[in-house]
């Protein structure tokens, strides 16, 4: 329940709701265990985008910067939204693959673990 | 004729006259009715007078002192411009510590001036009134003194000029900004924690130590007598916060469970603005006066920790972020520098790699960690810059919705693995960096859901420079942030190549030799 204690009523819309991007959403990226790129990166595309324009151009062309890049397996990489584990499909649009507003895509690259392992 | 001569009033009677007379009770409306803020909060006060006031000062006794420094002020900051005090610095690097400063510190005084000046109208009670309004005029001279001790620096380098266009823009000050929107929409008392004490009792040190005393070891006279000369008002500060919180918890024993989780959130939210401080002393100050955690240790730690058993008295535990501040005392400043130095275009500062002897200072000063987590990826860093790859990364940052800072904090635990926490609200789901925050988001929901993101409305559409047709075919929100924050491009970049680092040395060349 909420603590806030107010003299007047109180209510302002959030800054980040969903209709002020105007048919895009939020969606935030994150390299497990490449922590150069210090904290994800934040896109706003239209739901209907295929998830390979994700990973062929605005993980490639932030990500592609660090050595480990080129080593990805693909076929072992573990993705999670959020905490929970899924299996987007690169063919299929974020909304088809579940992927909502201000969702936050994690996923880790098995065996790499960063510049000399350390995580970043 | 024999003259009458009054006696002169003693210290006692001349305060009594000059602060708790100049009260009166209201007469036209009730009490609640011209003092509404200080019930809403639900904290109980049944006296008023039990008010004491550790100083003792009065106003014409406070213009006299503060006139005096005044002027001793300005006399050192003169002859330290004159004669080109700037090129007695240790290395040009420094002058990067006086560009962040300036935008995230000066600003926040102002702030402090205005929720003090609100305290001073909200509080009833004389005497915390005259000394809410005393600070109040303090921070407003802070703000000022420290400009004014810039302003020379502005006139040489870079990126110094448009701070005040930026505090409420720019993505890397959103946490102080944020921090100060947080405390001043609190109530009265709820802002006497957060401010009082959690940032002028609890944590001033850790930013007075290293601005202060950094300035001193690298030859900034202008900066240090700005320290020196506002001390003895931090003094008066953190001992008017502790009066407030203890005169809470004496008037009534319903206060405490507030208190606490003021002090709980504050002393997190005040420990989450400094992670920037610790990077400047460990990663920006050329010659170094403590590591960040040894300053920790000693002035959170240490003292912190006896104040908390002060209070314990009162019922009064140590704040639950404690632990985690310990623990991230040892990481903290190496993840803001990389957060920093990966964004050579989005600050008026430089940033730059530490030498390979600054590495072992840091080695030494962080023996548990740096070697094992940091120096691999920045010697990797400053490979790829000599080869010509120095690095850029152009995307937007996640933020906390409560602290503001990018999410770049460990797990607790594992320094390898990022911390994500999350809550959900009214259908919308909100991201925060640790614990801490998130438990600040589920107190308050309502709030936070207002948190200016940089990277959100610069998609939003709504961080344009003027004259940006928002309408056009091939327009596309937020790629025009740069000119939006009026960012000095000469400003931006690595330390090395930029103007700063070449006028320095012109300068200080034309300074010492024929």
């Amino acid at each position: 329940m909420t603590m806030l204690k107010t003299l007047a009523p109180y209510e302002f819309k959030s800054s980040d709701a969903l209709e002020n991007y105007k048919g895009k959403q939020l969606l935030y990226v994150n390299w497990e265990r490449h922590r150069m790129f210090s904290r994800p990166f934040v896109l706003a595309l239209p739901p209907e985008t295929p998830f390979s324009v994700i990973i062929d151009q605005y993980m490639t062309d932030c990500f592609s910067y660090h050595p480990d890049w080129k080593q990805i397996d693909w076929k072992t990489v573990v993705w999670q939204n959020s905490n929970t584990a899924f299996k987007p499909d690169r063919n299929k649009s974020l909304k088809e693959n579940g992927i909502g507003h201000k969702d936050l895509i994690r996923f880790r690259t098995p065996g790499l673990d960063g510049i000399a392992g350390t995580g970043y | 004729m024999d003259m009458k001569v009054a006696k002169k009033l003693g210290l006692k009677e001349r305060y009594s006259l000059m602060t708790r007379d100049l009260a009166w009770d209201t007469t036209f409306h009730t009490t609640e009715e011209v003092f509404p803020q200080t019930t809403y909060e639900g904290i109980k006060i049944h006296d008023w007078d039990k008010w004491e006031d550790p100083f003792r000062l009065t106003m014409d006794a406070y213009w006299k002192y503060q006139a005096e420094k005044e002027r001793k002020l300005y006399a050192i900051l003169d002859g330290f411009n004159q004669n080109n005090g700037h090129l007695s610095v240790t290395d040009a690097r420094y002058i990067n510590v006086l560009k962040l400063f300036l935008g995230s510190t000066p600003p926040l005084e102002l702030m402090a001036a205005r929720g003090f000046s609100m305290m001073g109208r909200q509080m009833n009670g004389a005497g915390p009134r005259v000394a809410c309004q005393m600070q109040a005029v303090d921070e407003y001279r802070h703000f000022q003194t420290q400009i004014h001790s810039i302003s020379n620096y502005n006139k040489y380098y870079n990126g110094m000029d448009e701070f005040a266009h930026q505090q409420s823009r720019m993505w890397y000050l959103s946490d102080g900004k944020s921090f100060f929107d947080d405390a001043i929409t609190a109530g009265p008392f709820e802002f006497m924690v957060a401010i009082g004490f959690a940032f002028e009792y609890v944590l001033t040190n850790i930013l007075f130590v290293p601005f202060i005393s950094g300035a001193a070891y690298n030859g900034d006279m202008a900066a240090m007598t700005v320290g020196f000369s506002a001390q003895s008002d931090e003094a008066r500060h953190m001992t008017l916060g502790l009066e407030c919180i203890k005169f809470m918890l004496e008037q009534d024993p319903d206060n405490l469970p507030i208190v606490q989780r003021w002090i709980d959130k504050w002393t997190w939210r005040g420990t989450r603005k400094l992670a920037s401080v610790g990077m400047m002393m460990d990663y920006m100050l050329p010659k170094r006066i403590m590591s960040f955690k040894e300053a920790w240790e000693m002035y959170v730690e240490d003292n912190g920790g006896s104040l908390f058993k002060d209070l314990a008295r009162y019922g009064i535990t140590i704040p639950k972020c404690f632990g985690q501040t310990i623990e991230e005392k040892e990481h903290v400043t190496h993840q803001s520098w990389i957060g920093f130095y990966m964004k050579p275009d989005a600050t008026p500062f430089h940033t730059w790699i530490p030498s390979p002897d600054e590495m072992d200072w840091l080695s030494e000063k962080y023996p548990n960690t740096f070697d094992k987590y940091y120096r691999p990826v920045l010697e990797h860093l400053d490979a790829q810059e000599k080869a010509g790859n120095r690095y850029n990364n152009k995307t937007q940052p996640m933020n906390c919705q409560v602290c503001v800072s990018t999410m770049k904090f460990n797990e607790p635990g594992d320094p390898m693995e990022m911390c994500f926490r999350e809550s959900e609200y009214k259908g919308e789901k909100f991201h925060t960096c640790s614990d801490h925050c998130k438990e600040i988001f589920d107190n308050e929901p309502e709030k936070y859901v207002q948190t200016f993101i940089s990277s959100h409305q610069g998609l939003q559409g709504n961080c344009e420079p003027d004259g940006v047709d928002v309408n056009a075919p091939d327009y596309k929100p937020g790629s025009q942030m740069l000119d939006y924050w009026k960012l000095d491009k000469r400003a931006t970049g690595d330390f090395n190549g930029s103007d700063d680092q070449a006028n320095f040395a012109k300068w200080r060349e034309q300074a010492t030799k024929n």
